[in-house]
Order: structure tokens, then C-alpha cells, then sequence
């Protein structure tokens, strides 16, 4: 019996929502007494071993470098293996883009039942209680999970990362790798940009930012914070930022520990996007603008005069001239 | 070209969220019920496209759920394609539901099966992946554009950090995002034509659930704005600094 973790990364670096699922995976490892491995496919850059200081035992990986991309029916097949060999009864992994895209096929292969999006830990001294969040972030429901195997896909930015002493024994697995049945045409990867899903802070702008020539102080701000920029949802179907900025219902949904939103009145499809996020400041010129009443911080006033205020006044705490 | 576009209904995007019976229940009491918004402006009018281009093409719905969802399967069907099928059971999990839908689409030779991202209410992003678990084919999540050259798909999908071009062979299933179609509005003829259009009750065949929701809650409510003056942006820098600690 163990927890396997599913170990994801990017660029040679292992993903840091991929540590939050580490630290989960340990800490719901030392909740239920069975030792916690992870599984990486692919190769990465960093020192595996050094993976032990998250509570983690061993690590088993299948370094092909094929798998550096995204091939989901080759990632169901290998975990899965992988999980009948180490006997895992609990998998876990991250509630991001590769998540979503294996998650369901795993639990189908492994007849586990499959919890995406988990808030916390489990209840685990009577049944097995996942708590996740439900009507895009208004609501949160505990879902029970039935069957002996079980998965859990954990929300980014939920779980903090905590470090300890140890290190992970490596075990090199020798499964084959097919070919890929989906084939990859070309990859567009911001490199150096902040992900939105991963930021711990994001600035975000709306309607009443008034075109996109006017975003300059916005990515500034972003920039000083080291903070990802978002958008509201006419901003993007206008055209003024891209779609994949977009937060929302029908967008993107992020819980960053601050979320800054400016010139945005807070309809309730973009709160479903954001008001999972610790702590919301909201700059709108209107008093009634419905997202003061689900923010923790509010200026009322012109974003044009305020923006270039709290610029210098960022500058001055970070000391940068 | 003969392709199934799953469907499912939700509680309108500004309906009121409560909870009864020990916050066991979701209050359905004075909610609008609509198709559930990915489904319909990503994955059916895509469909629908598809249908434009080629009329030839069988274009098929399937929603599981009781008869309430009749009404939200006719607007469906207003928006566009030949027939919907309703699997006549109460929508237990995400696994049983992709069975169901499973079941129907096995050896019916389907193309193509388009899903939603995922559903606004429940937010599993599960149902896609699992019909293509289950019928053992390919599985395109978070995909924002679709082209189709004889018998390969070109899609775009999101990726961790940016997004890829692939091509797969049909047949495939489909998890729809923003990007691949634009919303529509329903015509008079559309509304009028749905009414005689087939919507075919099947009955459940036996399948597993994998897990049950115990209860609901809502997030804990917030204390209360704390205004700063817009002359004193400082304050606020100062409040997150030092109050917050987050900056």
C-alpha cells in the first residue's frame, strides 16, 4: 500500500503545484500510515533525490524524452502500471491542464474513484471524505469515494509547501514507451511569465480600464509584485488582452492569496472565477460596484490617478527606485 | 461523419447557491436551469459547424437525466442537430453518467464526441475523459479549436503554460473550451423546427458509481470591505503589508 504522487514538470523544472501534490501526497501518506512515491515521466534538470526533503520516499521514473510533452493515453498506461506494481491505493496529482487531461482515464483504468479539484486533506477515520469546491468556487461539497483505489486531483495554491529533512530513493522504471497516438504539431509556451493558475498574487483589469492601450501601469504593478495579469471577461471579448488571461465562470478559475482587481464591478460570473482568492482588493470609481461587498480592501476612486500612486508607493516598500 | 455532443444542465450562472435538508440538497426552488454554458457555446455550436459545412453529417445530443431535462434538450435542439437521446436515469457521478453515455455510443460508430471543459455546477472535468477510458479512444482535453482534414482532427489545446498544436486520427472525444466556437442565440425557426425533432428515451443499463456527495457548504462570508481613501493609495500598500503580510 503507498500514495503515489504524480510528479509533473516544465522546462527541466519540476512544477510548483507539483510540490503542493508532493506535501499533500506525504501528508495524507502519514495520515493513513503507508509510505509515500511519486512518479515522474520525462526528464528534468533538478536533483530527484532532494524531492525526499517533502516527505516523499521514493520516486519511480521512466526517462524518455518523448515524455517531456503531454501524451495522456501514454501517462494513464505507465501510471497506472506503475501503481498496480508499487500497490498504491491513493493517487494524487494536481488539478491543472495535464491533470484534467489524464485524471479521468486513470480512473477508469484503475476503477478509482476520482475527486478533481480537492480543497483539503480527507476525512479518513470513517470512509473517505474529500472536501472539493463545486458551483465554480460559490459553494463547497465533500464527496465520498467508494472504491478501494481512490484519486484525488488537488487545487493549485491550496496546500502550502513545506520542507523537511530526507532524501527519495530513485527507482528507474523499465516500461516501454509507445508511440503516441496523438501527435504534437507545435508547442507555444510563455517562457518567464508568471502562470496565472500557479501566482500567488494577480492584478486584474476591466471594462473601466477603458482600452488596452491603457494596461502599461497594470502589468507595471503586476511586474513590481511579481504577479500574474489577469482580465475580466468583455476585456477579452474585446479583444484588448487574450483569452487566456480571462477569469471567470467561463474562463479560468484561480484562488492566488491576493487578487487585485481594477476597474472590474464584480459580476457574479467573474466572482465564480475569483473569489476563491485569500484576499481581494478591489480599485473600481463606483461605490456601488457590486465586488466591494466580497473584497477585503477597496479604494473607490479613479483607477488612472490611483494606479500611478500605489505604483510608486510598491516601488518604495520593494526599494526600487 | 456521425458525431454525439454531450450535453447536461445547470443552475443558471447567477443562481442563487443554497443548500437543505441538512445541506444534503441543492434548493432547486426558483433556479433557471440551463445548458450547462461550455457545453452548449463550445461543444455544440462547434458541432453545429461541422453539420454546416457537411450536411450529411449526423449530428446526435445525449444528456443523462430525468424528464425534467426535456425543456433544456429542446433548447438544444433549437440551436441545431438531428436527434437527442436522454438516458433515463438521475445523474449519479461523473462515472456513471460517462458509462451511460459510454454504452450509447459503443459500436454506433460516432466520429466524433464533443464535451463541455466541464460542468459550471458540479466542475468534475471528468465526464469527456472517461467516455474515451471507456470506448478506449483518444482523449483531447481543454481543446480551444477543432479543423478537420478528411480523417484527421487538427486541434489546438491548452497546455501547462501555453498551448499545442496536435493532430489525431478519428475517431476521438473532445473537452471543449472558450475559442472553439462563439455563442449563439436560438432562431424562431430553430425554436419551431426542435419541437418535431426525435428526442429518443433510453433506459439505464447497470453501472457503477465511484463516489457520492455527502454534504454541501458555503464559504465562510466576509467580514467587510476596509476602504482606504483614493487620495492614500499608500495606506493600502501599507495594509497589505504589514496587516495582510502578503506584499
Amino acid at each position: 500500500m503507498s500514495v503515489l504522487i504524480f510528479i509533473d514538470h516544465s522546462e527541466g523544472k519540476i512544477k510548483k503545484t507539483s510540490l503542493e501534490a508532493i506535501c499533500y501526497g506525504a501528508a495524507l501518506a502519514k495520515q493513513t500510515g503507508v509510505p509515500a512515491e511519486g512518479i515522474l515521466l520525462g526528464t528534468v534538470s533538478e536533483d530527484l533525490g532532494s524531492l525526499g526533503k517533502y516527505g516523499i520516499q521514493k520516486i519511480h521514473t521512466v526517462s524518455q524524452e518523448s515524455l517531456n510533452q503531454l501524451d495522456a493515453e501514454q501517462y494513464i498506461r505507465i501510471i497506472s502500471t506503475v501503481a498496480g506494481t508499487c500497490g498504491a491505493t491513493i493517487i494524487v496529482l494536481s488539478h491543472t491542464n495535464t491533470g484534467r487531461a489524464i485524471s479521468p482515464g486513470l480512473s477508469v483504468r484503475l476503477k478509482a474513484g476520482l475527486v478533481t479539484g480537492a480543497t483539503a486533506l480527507p476525512e479518513t477515520s470513517a470512509g473517505f471524505l474529500v472536501k472539493k469546491n463545486v458551483f465554480s468556487g460559490k459553494a463547497f461539497c465533500t464527496v465520498s469515494i467508494k472504491t478501494d483505489t481512490k484519486i484525488i486531483s488537488l487545487n493549485p495554491n491550496v496546500f502550502p509547501v513545506k520542507t523537511g529533512e530526507g532524501s527519495a530513493e530513485i527507482i528507474a522504471e523499465n516500461i516501454p514507451v509507445g508511440p503516441p497516438v496523438v501527435t504534437i504539431k507545435s508547442v507555444s509556451k510563455a517562457t518567464g511569465e508568471i502562470l496565472l493558475t500557479e501566482a500567488e498574487i494577480v492584478v486584474s483589469g476591466g471594462r473601466g480600464m477603458k482600452g488596452p492601450e491603457n494596461w502599461g501601469p497594470i502589468e507595471e504593478l503586476a511586474k513590481l509584485l511579481h504577479a500574474a495579469t489577469a482580465c475580466s471577461r468583455p476585456v477579452a471579448d474585446a479583444g484588448w488582452r487574450p483569452h487566456n488571461e480571462h477569469v471567470g465562470q467561463t474562463g479560468i478559475a484561480i484562488a492566488p492569496n491576493l487578487y487585485i482587481a481594477i476597474g472590474i464591478s464584480g459580476a457574479i460570473q467573474h466572482l465564480a472565477g475569483v473569489n476563491r482568492s485569500k484576499v481581494i482588493v478591489v480599485i473600481n470609481k463606483d461605490p456601488e460596484a457590486p465586488f466591494f461587498k466580497s473584497a477585503d480592501y477597496g479604494i473607490v476612486g479613479d483607477a488612472f490617478e490611483i494606479l500611478p500612486k500605489l505604483i510608486s508607493a510598491v516601488k518604495k516598500l520593494k526599494g526600487v527606485a | 461523419m456521425k458525431i454525439l455532443v454531450c450535453i447536461s444542465k445547470t443552475p443558471d450562472t447567477t443562481a442563487k447557491i443554497a443548500f437543505t435538508d441538512n445541506n444534503r440538497k441543492f434548493v432547486t426552488e426558483g433556479v433557471q436551469w440551463i445548458l450547462n454554458p461550455y457545453d452548449e457555446w463550445y461543444a455544440l455550436v462547434r458541432a453545429i459547424e461541422i453539420k454546416e459545412k457537411d450536411p450529411s453529417t449526423a449530428l446526435h445530443l445525449i444528456m443523462v437525466g430525468g424528464a425534467d431535462c426535456d425543456a433544456v434538450i429542446r433548447k438544444a435542439l433549437a440551436l441545431g442537430g438531428d436527434e437527442a437521446i436522454r438516458v433515463n436515469a438521475e445523474p449519479r457521478d461523473s462515472f456513471y453518467v460517462a458509462s451511460q453515455i459510454a454504452n450509447v455510443a459503443k459500436g454506433a460508430g460516432y466520429d466524433l464526441i464533443f464535451t463541455g471543459k466541464e460542468t459550471i455546477d458540479f466542475n468534475g472535468a471528468s465526464v469527456g475523459g472517461m467516455i474515451a477510458g471507456l470506448l478506449e479512444l483518444p482523449f483531447i482535453s481543454l481543446a480551444a479549436r477543432f479543423d478537420l482534414s478528411g480523417n484527421e482532427a487538427t486541434l489546438i489545446r491548452e497546455i501547462e503554460g501555453g498551448e499545442e498544436t496536435v493532430s489525431v486520427k478519428l475517431p476521438l472525444v473532445i473537452g471543449c473550451q472558450k475559442g472553439m466556437a462563439e455563442q449563439r442565440i436560438p432562431n424562431m425557426k430553430g425554436i419551431m423546427g426542435a419541437r418535431s425533432k426525435p428526442l429518443k428515451v433510453v433506459e439505464p443499463v447497470a453501472a457503477e458509481s465511484f463516489t457520492e456527495i455527502v454534504s454541501f457548504e458555503l464559504p465562510p462570508v466576509k467580514k467587510g470591505v476596509k476602504l482606504v481613501p483614493a487620495d492614500n493609495p499608500e495606506e493600502l500598500v501599507r495594509l497589505l503589508h504589514e496587516e495582510a503580510k502578503l506584499i
